[in-house]
């Protein structure tokens, strides 16, 4: 338990923790600062002004189908008309039915917390997963970089024992950032609800599902922080892990998803690592492979889907896990200290 | 005495497909008894630093046998760890710690109080000093903070590698004086250093290393009478009497180069003898000295390391025990 504890002193007390923490906690109130100003109420004089658009609008579809239909009765009688640009009976060009135009198409943008919170929960994940990784890389990368790992060896030499309760504190450290700043995540984007948008229909089957997507983004931090440490520990240097996700980033997701593209793959994207973060936190991404008809915009044809659901992400992270960290904790066991 | 530390047949071997098959400790020896300052030598490369971390579970052994405080090592390392102080080659802290949350969190891992702390920190003379990032140390003060964070446990046996590399003058005789008082307050000390004159000043008994094999070891006293060559300097009163006295010292079968001033004699068991020889010539002897030999020549000597000019010795160009033209100079386990 001391163990423990100084670890969680000394992730603490570590500047580029407290950089990375701090970086990213204003990257998120910059994402709620910025939904803020963009977003605002919709009241009574908002929804006037969208219906006097819509009828501006409206007005000018009608003004312009009639000098189109006059254009067209004119080439017709003059037999100038062009064979494509003018259906056959000029008559059939008339503006659309007025209801077609939608006032609300005209309302400013507004933030309705159950409609948009859920996708405000993809960049939270997001970010608070990269933060983790970084930390996590640099949290053993500098120990053993700076012989500290040496040091704590000499101190309480069971190597596995002090791995694991590095990533445990390391763990819990992310944990208690990351419920933090999803409470305050909430807590932002109801007052931005409130202030600039409504708060309207939020039942507790809302709440529960916004409560289920933002606990798989903390796990899916937690997930990256353990293979961000995994990857350092397994190279030694807080730069294996870094070079890692790019190596991965670079070539395993853009050269790949070329590739797969040039090669004409059906559902390429099944190939390509985000897909399943965002299946993860979406619950389920459906791919579309547009060749399989001949779509046309009537909808007789639908492309052929595929759905990747979190429980398959959930399978893929726990086999990223098990890799990353069983290879570290190997070559912990294994690998002399030099 | 009791050992506190004993180690047989050691063995080490790296393998490289470029390189091929290197062995770092080839069979070493060692004991260290309890209470001692205990030297351990050996040139560059020859698997001092391979035989700390072998000792202390960072490397791996690939055969022998060790015991710190009469427990098998690695196995009972655990068991042991809080009763052994070490560093191992040079110091190596996290830079933007200071030296007292370096200790502070050493400390907490190993449950040790923290008023033990201040105690080291005032120990090593970095009491003043102790708030300032370790990345504005000098070495010498990084070397201060690693006998600090070592001795935090108030050990029995204290391992130090170089622990006056990079100290000042002063700080080498202090840490001289340190290393008397904590053997005198019973704790047994290794200290691995190339500064042979201190070593020879401080150590009770030392080990010289040689290419992963022990080529000597005992109380410092007798390794350097093993190694004595029995050269006696020999001055008369007369100098042109020295022609005279080489001539009847080599008809005594005894081995003589002439100087100036005086003679060197070699092969001399009794000093007397050359007295006795030089009187029934009616030569007279202003001084007699036999020429003490000192831990540096021995280790130059044993090591085959000495310079030679005109010479680039390589690394690995030690001594090995057991080659042609050597003899091994220490027994095995528990000798």
């Amino acid at each position: 338990m001391s163990l423990y504890r100084t670890e969680l002193r000394r992730l603490a007390k570590r500047r580029f923790t407290r950089w990375a923490t701090l970086l990213g906690l204003l990257v998120l109130a910059a994402v709620v600062v910025g939904v803020f100003f963009t977003n605002e109420k919709i009241g009574p004089a908002q929804l006037a002004q969208a219906e006097q658009r819509a009828e501006q609008e409206y007005q000018q579809q009608v003004r312009w189908s009639e000098q189109e239909r006059a254009a067209c009765e004119a080439a017709k009688a003059g037999g100038t008309a062009e064979p494509d640009r003018y259906p056959e009976d000029c008559s059939v060009i008339s503006p659309p039915p007025r209801e077609a135009i939608e006032a609300q198409w005209f309302l400013p943008s507004t933030f309705d917390f159950r409609e948009s919170f859920g996708f405000t929960l993809l960049p939270f994940a997001a970010i608070l997963a990269l933060v983790g990784f970084v930390v996590g890389a640099s949290f053993v990368g500098a120990e053993w970089n700076t012989g500290g790992m040496m040091n704590l060896l000499l101190w309480r030499p069971k190597r596995l024992t002090v791995l694991l309760t590095k990533l445990a504190a390391l763990l819990s450290g992310l944990l208690a950032v990351a419920l933090s700043a999803a409470v305050l995540w909430f807590a932002g984007f109801w007052l931005v609800a409130t202030f600039r948008g409504s708060t309207e229909k939020m039942t507790s089957g809302a709440w529960q599902s916004f409560a289920l997507t933002g606990l798989r983004g903390v796990v899916l931090a937690l997930v990256l922080a353990t293979a961000g440490f995994a990857l350092a520990s397994l190279g030694r240097h807080t730069a294996m892990a870094l070079g890692g996700a790019i190596g991965v980033m670079v070539v395993g997701q853009f050269a790949l998803g070329i590739l797969l593209d040039m090669a004409g793959v059906r559902f390429a994207e099944a190939w390509l690592l985000p897909t399943y973060a965002m299946a993860w936190m979406q619950k389920k991404v459906t791919l579309q492979d547009w060749q399989s008809c001949n779509a046309t915009f009537s909808g007789e044809c639908q492309p052929a889907t595929l759905d990747i659901t979190w429980q398959q992400s959930s399978v893929l992270l726990a086999v990223g896990v098990i890799v990353t960290l069983g290879a570290a904790l190997w070559t912990m066991r294994r690998r002399d200290i030099s | 005495m009791p050992a506190v530390l004993e180690i047989e047949g050691l063995r080490k071997t790296y393998k490289s497909r470029r390189r091929g098959t290197r062995n770092a400790l080839d069979g070493f020896d060692m004991r260290v008894e309890a209470g001692q300052v205990h030297g351990f030598l050996g040139p560059n490369g020859s698997g001092k630093t391979t035989t700390l971390r072998t000792l202390l579970g960072l490397i791996r052994p690939d055969g022998g046998r060790m015991s710190i405080l009469g427990h098998d090592v690695p196995a009972a390392l655990p068991t042991v760890a809080g009763q052994v102080g070490a560093i191992v080659e040079s110091p190596q802290f996290f830079p933007h710690f200071s030296a007292r949350d370096t200790l502070s969190l050493l400390a907490g891992a190993g449950d040790v109080p923290a008023e033990r702390i201040d105690e080291v920190l005032e120990l090593v003379g970095l009491r003043d000093r102790a708030g300032e990032r370790v990345k504005t140390y000098s070495l010498g003060m990084k070397q201060r903070l690693a006998v600090a964070s070592a001795l935090l446990k108030n050990p029995k046996l204290l391992i130090l590698d170089e622990p006056a590399n990079g100290l000042d003058p002063g700080g080498i005789r202090e840490m001289r004086t340190l290393m008397r008082t904590l053997a005198e307050s019973g704790m047994t000390v290794v200290l691995s250093s190339h500064i042979l004159g201190e070593i020879q000043l401080i150590c009770d008994s030392v080990t010289i290393i040689s290419l992963g094999r022990r080529v000597a070891f005992g109380p410092v006293e007798e390794v350097l009478a093993q190694h004595s060559s029995g050269a006696v300097r020999v001055r008369l009163e007369a100098v042109t009497d020295l022609p005279a006295a080489a001539e009847a010292l080599i008809r005594s079968g005894i081995r003589v180069t002439g100087h100036p001033d005086h003679l060197m004699l070699a092969g001399v068991d009794k000093p007397a003898t050359v007295t006795r020889l030089l009187a029934e010539q009616g030569l007279y002897v202003s001084e007699l000295a036999p020429v003490a030999v000192d831990l540096e020549s021995v280790f130059l000597e044993l090591t085959a390391t000495a310079p030679v000019p005109g010479q680039h010795r390589q690394v690995d160009q030690s001594t090995k025990v057991g080659e042609a033209g050597q003899t091994s100079t220490g027994g095995g386990w528990g000798a």
